[in-house]
């Protein structure tokens, strides 16, 4: 017996947004009768280019139907754009978790979203035969597939990876090659994560990229209340600045001073900088 | 809401007389069979009593025949690991595709310790390959184990052939009978059976009870060692009040046999043609013409199976599936894949099984929401509309 949650549950039983929509602005179709489970989504959007309408058909068990519902909900009021960042996991957070077998129906919801926007932007089938090359041929699950769901998914082991995409689930040929995938993304996502070795500015960096924060980041605020400021020098790490308007003369320009300028310049430019005022 | 418990070929009630017969050895009589004196050395007859039952239903010629496990599984193992481990070398153990995993498993167990292993085929029908078996078993010495019936599909297998082709080349023949025992007649002293597997709580015993018939001559290596018991097949303390349950359950489905193959056989029956004439895209797995009386198993074109027993559970009404998805792993029941069970309906299989405490209000109540059931997945699935 599956521990699914209360919300997958309703999403089970009462499942939103079910049908088709006469002539959809994208439609996205996935999975097959072979594999065991299948979604087809289809979405309108209205003048400002949001979803205003989504709606699905499911082949599949509790947490395929409850994924669907789910994903449905999830993009309707979302630009294609904010509907594309979605992820799989955000599906299955919605529904409060997913047993690690069933990792795969949320991923089906995310696969679905993602054709259905390419219909709606190429006017053609999303085919993902072209996107990649089949690993899985039990289930037909491409490399670009099983890279995504590794790196979305932190997908460690063989096991956690058939889980999400069911790649690996059925005559189990393609093991070998799955780890080899598992491995290198691994290697790649260690590699992006290093820190690149931080340069020091030049002073003239230094003194443009404080120039810019104030401009961009300190002007605006100070200004809102009829205030100013003026940079008047950039001796090492210590910048000089004047107040001017309201500022000058606040009784709280101390305090601005501390939590506003030099705050900002901290944040932004080097957690080195000290401001001083210069009356 | 009332339960509607149509799943016992994967566990029954225990009856009330089972339970009641276990009680005194659950309170007073408690000694060990055993012992030299009195108060445990008088429990023995009680075990031996249970095994004159377990004799009686299956038609052995002898009640030391039979040897008390705690399950079928364990029968199973013993059957397969010490009846290869016994043989004068290493045979050739054939089984076939659909057998229980308690089978499957020992069998692969000894695949990788060298001994070579055949699966034979079954038909569209889940019938077996009877040609492919006869070639396989002239072959050399085997050890074959092929199930009396099948599990999920009811499918019975004819033992007595079967039985018959291995012993011809000398070989050695175990049956899992455990589906089929308590549900179909059966007399094994006149059949070409050596050892054969039955469960307790299949046929309204406690679960942690099965036996295994061994037939006199049999050579068979004990799993557990270390004691004479089960005259040195199980070492380990007899489950007296277990041993006595399984007793009384074996003697009551001697009594019920008659109704099980009458009356069960027509509730199942009725529920089969009732789904078949009011749910569209049904159909029945499994050759309908030689088949346990008490299962149905039936696959719905286009929806998924665990999606339709949890939709059935909601209602009350307990069955079990073949999908992938309701075990957790991807490809759908081993058996159904054997038998090349349709693409479009092999997800959304559904099997109910009965027993002599099922009534008409239970097949009504299922051909009451089984229906809506289906039609409301139907609604949801993309390829129907």
């Amino acid at each position: 017996m599956w521990d699914y949650t209360d919300k997958v549950n309703d999403h089970f039983k009462n499942p939103r947004n079910v049908g088709k929509i006469e002539k959809p602005d994208g439609t996205g179709e996935v999975g097959s009768l072979a594999c065991g489970d299948a979604l087809k989504l289809m979405f309108k959007l209205d003048e400002t280019g949001r979803i205003k309408e989504a709606k699905f058909q499911t082949f599949g068990c509790a947490s395929a139907i409850a994924s669907s519902s789910a994903l449905t909900e999830m993009i309707i009021g979302k630009t294609l754009e904010e509907a594309e960042q979605i992820t799989n996991k955000d599906i299955a957070e919605y529904l409060g978790g997913l047993p690690k077998q069933k990792v795969h129906c949320s991923v089906m919801g995310r696969e679905a979203l993602e054709a259905a926007i390419y219909n709606y932007r190429t006017g053609k089938k999303f085919d993902k035969d072209l996107e990649g090359e089949v690993i899985c041929h039990c289930f037909g699950v491409t490399d670009k597939e099983i890279e995504r769901v590794t790196r979305e998914n932190n997908v460690q082991t063989l096991e956690e990876l058939t889980n999400a995409c069911k790649a690996g689930g059925g005559c189990g040929n393609c093991l070998p090659e799955l780890q080899k995938i598992i491995d290198r993304v691994h290697g790649e996502m260690a590699a992006a994560s290093a820190v690149p070795e931080k340069k020091p500015l030049t002073n003239l960096q230094k003194i443009h990229l404080i120039e810019d924060v104030i401009d961009r980041e300190i002007r605006p605020a100070l200004r809102q209340d009829g205030g100013d400021l003026e940079l008047i020098d950039v001796d090492g790490d210590t910048v000089k600045v004047r107040f001017r308007g309201a500022c000058s003369g606040c009784v709280v320009s101390a305090i601005t001073l501390k939590d506003v300028v030099e705050a900002r310049l901290k944040e932004n430019v080097s957690e080195d900088i000290r401001v001083e005022e210069v009356k | 809401m009332r339960t509607v418990y149509l799943d016992n070929n994967a566990t029954t009630k225990i009856a009330d007389e089972v339970r009641e017969s276990m009680m005194p050895f659950l309170t007073d009589l408690w000694g060990n069979p055993s012992s030299m004196h009195t108060f445990g050395g008088q429990i023995k007859k009680y075990v031996e009593a249970a095994r004159e039952q377990v004799a009686a239903l299956i038609g052995a010629a002898d009640p030391q025949e039979i040897t008390f496990t705690s399950c079928g599984s364990e029968s199973d193992n013993l059957a397969i690991r010490g009846g290869a481990e016994a043989m004068d070398k290493p045979p050739h153990v054939i089984t076939s595709k659909v057998e229980h995993a308690a089978v499957s498993g020992p069998c692969h167990y000894l695949e990788d310790r060298g001994f070579r292993l055949t699966k034979i085929d079954v038909d569209q029908l889940g019938r077996l390959d009877l040609d492919a078996l006869r070639r396989e078993v002239k072959s050399s010495k085997t050890l074959t184990s092929i199930m009396w019936a099948n599990n999920e599909t009811g499918v019975i297998f004819p033992v007595g052939l079967i039985g018959e082709m291995v012993h011809e080349a000398g070989g050695i023949f175990h049956t899992d009978a455990v589906q089929a025992v308590g549900k179909i007649p059966m007399k094994v002293s006149d059949l070409p059976v050596d050892m054969l597997s039955l469960s307790g709580h299949k046929l309204h015993a406690p679960k942690g009870v099965g036996a295994i018939y061994i037939r006199r001559g049999t050579k068979v290596k004990p799993l557990v060692l270390g004691g004479h018991q089960e005259r040195g097949r199980r070492a380990g303390t007899e489950n007296v009040p277990y041993i006595v349950g399984l007793g009384v359950a074996c003697d009551l489905a001697g009594k019920h046999l008659n109704e099980e193959n009458t009356r069960v056989k027509a509730l199942r029956d009725r529920l089969e043609q009732g789904i078949l004439a009011t749910c569209p895209g049904a159909r029945v797995n499994g050759d309908p013409k030689c088949r346990l009386p008490n299962t149905t198993n039936i696959s719905f074109d286009f929806i998924e199976g665990e999606a339709i027993l949890l939709m059935l559970d909601d209602r009350g009404i307990c069955a079990s599936t073949g999908s992938a998805c309701a075990s957790g792993s991807l490809e759908p029941s081993h058996v159904l894949r054997a038998m090349n069970v349709a693409g479009v309906s092999v997800h959304g299989s559904i099997r109910f099984s009965f027993s002599t405490y099922n009534t008409d209000e239970d097949v009504d109540a299922v051909l009451t929401e089984l229906p809506k059931v289906v039609k409301r997945l139907r609604e949801l699935s993309p390829f129907v509309n």
